[in-house]
């Protein structure tokens, strides 16, 4: 079993947004008449759980835990339709299929009799948000165990319909019959027309991954024919009766104070409201083009200050670093000093991570709606119970007359943490008396949302002649403590993380800071083996005990082809590994690059990865994909600029990412632990194609490139 | 640009009253409900918006309304034909070739008026012809996939 540590929620400084203590709002009566006769199954967190599982709370040290706490619950309906109700959002990383897998799994009902509210403060318990990949180990595992109890529940009531014993009962498809006669009941009939309540805890028994049916098994996307047609309604794709367009004033600059501004002539234009409060301003017009032509006509002047510039940004960085803190912290092991002076080679270097924009598809939408003081917003985001706190701050009103709604989201990558355009567009419905639309556009998502932090890292090392590391010290200024932990067995060991004064506003991103720090350590480890003249393989599993980790290596390893690989004069091959939130990957390429014309063109990429027990085999491969293409933009151009307070390159036309004819043949394989728990699987997949992708230009090219993104000019031989 | 007071989406005229600088994504959306089309960057270089003018691929951002006159607009909504999806519909679900889902949209109708040029384009002319639309879920190979498939699907079923 994976340690609970393994699952705590990354304690980045910049993760951490204290929602309120959580109080259960929801009328549930009033919630329970709603949902008709049946049964409904809570599942109660007793409060050392809840504890040991909230990290993030924990650690803000704020009001005891209530007695119980309620995670999740479900529904089973006279028509047999089971409903589970989850804070959860979905934003692409198909959780809507895989929990839906777990309770038809537990309940023997067809997937398709399942269906998931998610996301909706007033429908479902309170959630931290989606983040951290805890999805799949924290959630999945709930709702194996509340469906599990549900069921143990309908076979109670089963064999009082039946008036027989419970042991000869069989329950499949839904439906519960005597073993052997063909009379069955259906779930839904055994409440007969009751509304039963049940509540469980955690210690439900779910069925073992060995037996697992229907989890385990690659079921498409739920409700993939809605995207597939265009009848999915995003936050962005909400529409209300009376609702007009919003569209924010923004700021010339960062930090910008607001010193005069002249709004008459767009409140002449007709149908146009402006909404000012404070240095916010604003209009809601009743068509997209009418909203932005009434913020052109606003005259503004804003006051200033000099800030710096992504030309300075290292240096910066560095010089503005504090102690140390946060994850992997002042983690030592042994002596650094003792190890160097054991060490027959020595290596120092210093790597440069840029700033990087999430850049989802869906930029930040909202949708506001007032009736008297009841708020009701419909957004796009990862925390809607966060998002609720910030709304209720920001108006000054209880988290009660508050509703956010989360429909499956176009993406978030850890970038719709933070609740803006839903504060905005309820700043603006609130003006206008009209509900509003608010969709940020591209250049705003590039510039008033929140980055991948930037940092430097130094690390420095030392090897024996035999390949054994003796030491190993790691800094990481400002990108964050994910990761940083060495994974190879070196005795004299010392990684820290120190947080800076970040001239850009930074948040969470995919696998964190993890791959800054796979980017360094997995750069460097090839260096060292380079001046051992060992094989970069070969050097890795001297080093590593961890037998999951070395299975993936290999396994990526035999697959590309690595005894046999034989680069050339700008041609070469790379690997990299590394183990984050309880999965463990290995990632190979190949690559072409030239000197002459600069282009640096990745033609192939494994993937081996382990993350536990296999949920959905397809949707965790289209994951380990997806998340190494978008690690192949930050690897090679992605890049946020940045001069005196403003982004230089807020467009899609300026900021490259990743295209079709960027990627490579990608092939993936997945090691099915069936004896593990399942971990998550957004993140990990994408902390190996960095590092591989250098490892593989040195290969071919001799060139060392320590800066991610590595080419965003091309190679510079 | 003058008032437009009708366009014809997805087989039928639509009353509409849109001044004409107005772009036919805002239209399409905003007020004709049409929301399968999306905006992804307003300037033509993601693909969200993509919809099939007579035929031919175009970002409906960068369309002002009233530029579109009598030619026949086709938008997500319309491409299934009596609730038969058309074959690359079905194949962006056999391959999922998709995650979140925003850009599938355009992926699609683009891909479409690839098949109607191309019969069994090559995976070269699939990146190429592909290369305007961004998927940041990174489905790439998936969609390339899903291409082909839905053409060997098309040129089986026309022999």
């Amino acid at each position: 079993m994976n340690r609970v540590d393994e699952f705590l929620i990354e304690p980045e400084r910049y993760e951490m947004f204290e929602s309120g203590r959580y109080h259960f709002s929801v009328d549930r009566r009033q919630f329970f008449k709603q949902l008709g006769c049946g049964l409904v199954v809570l599942c109660v967190v007793m409060p050392t759980l809840a504890q040991e599982s909230g990290g993030g709370r924990r650690r803000g040290g704020r009001s005891p835990q209530p007695p119980a706490e309620i995670e999740a619950w479900l529904h089973i309906g006279e028509n047999s339709v089971v409903t589970v109700f989850t804070g959860k959002a979905e934003v692409g990383q198909n959780i809507r299929t895989s929990l839906t897998q777990a309770v038809a799994e537990e309940l023997r009902v067809p997937a398709n009799s399942v269906r998931l509210v998610m996301g909706d403060t007033q429908l479902t318990p309170f959630d931290m948000g989606t983040f951290g990949s805890q999805t799949t180990p924290q959630m999945a595992s709930r709702l194996h165990k509340i469906a599990a109890a549900a069921r143990e529940a309908l076979l109670d009531l089963a064999a009082d319909h039946f008036k027989t014993d419970r042991a000869s009962l069989a329950l499949s498809d839904g439906k519960i019959s005597k073993s052997g006669a063909a009379e069955f009941v259906t779930i839904g009939e055994l409440t007969k027309g009751q509304k039963l309540v049940k509540s469980v805890t955690h210690e439900g028994a779910a069925t073992p991954a060995t037996d697992w049916k229907i989890a385990g098994a690659s079921l498409a996307k739920v409700d993939g024919r809605d995207f597939v047609t265009g009848k999915h309604k995003y936050s962005s794709d909400t529409s209300l009766p009376g609702m007009l367009h919003g569209r924010v004033l923004r700021p010339t600059t960062f930090q910008a104070t607001l010193q005069t501004v002249e709004t008459a002539k767009a409140e002449a234009l007709p149908g146009v409201k402006v909404v000012r409060d404070g240095d916010f301003i604003g209009v809601a017009a009743p068509d997209v083009l009418a909203a932005e032509h009434a913020v052109e006509a606003i005259r503004a002047k804003w006051t200033f200050k000099p800030q710096p510039s992504n030309a300075e940004l290292f240096d910066y960085l560095r010089k503005n670093a504090s102690q140390a803190g946060g994850r992997g912290a002042g983690e030592a092991t042994g002596s650094i000093e003792e190890g160097m002076k054991a060490a027959s080679h020595k290596l120092q270097a210093t790597y440069n991570i840029a700033y990087i924009a999430h850049a989802p598809l869906e930029p930040r939408a909202a949708v506001a709606s007032w009736e008297g003081d009841k708020l009701t917003v419909w957004t796009g985001s990862q925390r809607p119970f966060g998002v609720r706190a910030e709304l209720a701050k920001a108006f000054g009103i209880d988290e009660k007359n508050i509703r956010v709604i989360v429909p499956d989201t176009g993406a978030g990558y850890g970038g719709k943490h933070t609740g803006e355009a839903a504060i905005e567009a309820a700043r603006l419905a609130k003006g206008a008396g009209k509900p509003v639309k608010l969709v940020w556009t591209r250049e705003e998502e590039f510039t008033w949302a929140y980055f991948r932090p930037a940092g430097v890292i130094d690390i420095n090392a030392g090897v024996r002649d035999d390949g054994t590391i003796t030491a190993w010290e790691c800094h990481n200024y400002n990108s964050g403590g994910s990761g940083i932990r060495s994974p190879y067995e070196i005795p004299n060991q010392k990684s820290e993380a120190h947080g800076s004064d970040s001239p850009l506003r930074q948040g969470s991103y995919r696998a964190l800071a993890s791959t800054a720090n796979h980017f360094a350590r997995e750069s460097h480890m090839d260096d060292l083996a380079a001046m051992l003249k060992m094989n970069p393989l070969e050097f890795r599993l001297k080093n590593l005990k961890d037998s999951r980790l070395r299975a993936v290596l290999e396994a990526a390893a035999e697959s590309i082809g690595w005894k046999t690989a034989k680069g050339g004069i700008g041609h070469g091959f790379g690997l990299a590994a590394g183990a984050e939130k309880g999965s463990h990957l290995a990632t190979c390429v190949e690559i072409l690059a030239d000197k002459a014309t600069g282009s640096v063109k990745v033609i192939r990429a494994v993937s081996a990865f382990d993350c536990g027990a296999i949920v959905n085999p397809n949707h965790l491969k289209n994951q380990v994909e997806g998340a190494l293409v978008m690690g192949l933009g930050g690897a090679l151009f992605e890049a946020i600029e940045f001069e005196n307070g403003m982004i230089t390159n807020p467009r899609l036309s300026d900021y490259r990412v990743p295209r079709f004819s960027d990627i490579p043949k990608i092939e993936v394989i997945l090691i099915d632990r069936k004896d593990v728990a399942s971990a998550g699987a957004g993140e990990t997949p994408i902390i190996g194609i960095a590092p591989a992708i250098g490892n593989a230009i040195f290969n071919a090219t001799n060139i060392r490139l320590r800066s991610m993104p590595m080419v965003p000019n091309g190679l510079q031989g | 640009m003058p008032k437009v007071s009708e366009v014809n989406v997805n087989g039928k005229d639509v009353p509409i009253d849109a001044e004409g600088e107005r772009t036919l994504l805002s239209v399409l959306r905003d007020d004709l409900n049409l929301t399968g089309s999306k905006y992804g960057c307003g300037e033509g270089r993601c693909g969200a918006c993509t919809v099939l003018l007579d035929g031919g691929p175009v970002h409906s951002c960068q369309v002002p309304v009233g530029s579109v006159g009598r030619r026949k607009i086709l938008t997500i909504e319309g491409l299934s034909q009596d609730g038969q999806l058309h074959p690359l519909q079905q194949a962006f679900l056999d391959h999922d070739a998709f995650q979140c889902g925003y850009c599938t949209s355009g992926m699609i109708l683009f891909g479409v008026a690839l098949l109607r040029k191309r019969k069994s384009p090559s995976e070269a002319e699939i990146i190429r012809f592909m290369d305007g639309n961004i998927c940041r879920c990174g489905t790439y190979q998936r969609i390339i996939a899903a291409i082909k498939d839905a053409a060997a699907k098309i040129s089986g079923g026309a022999k």
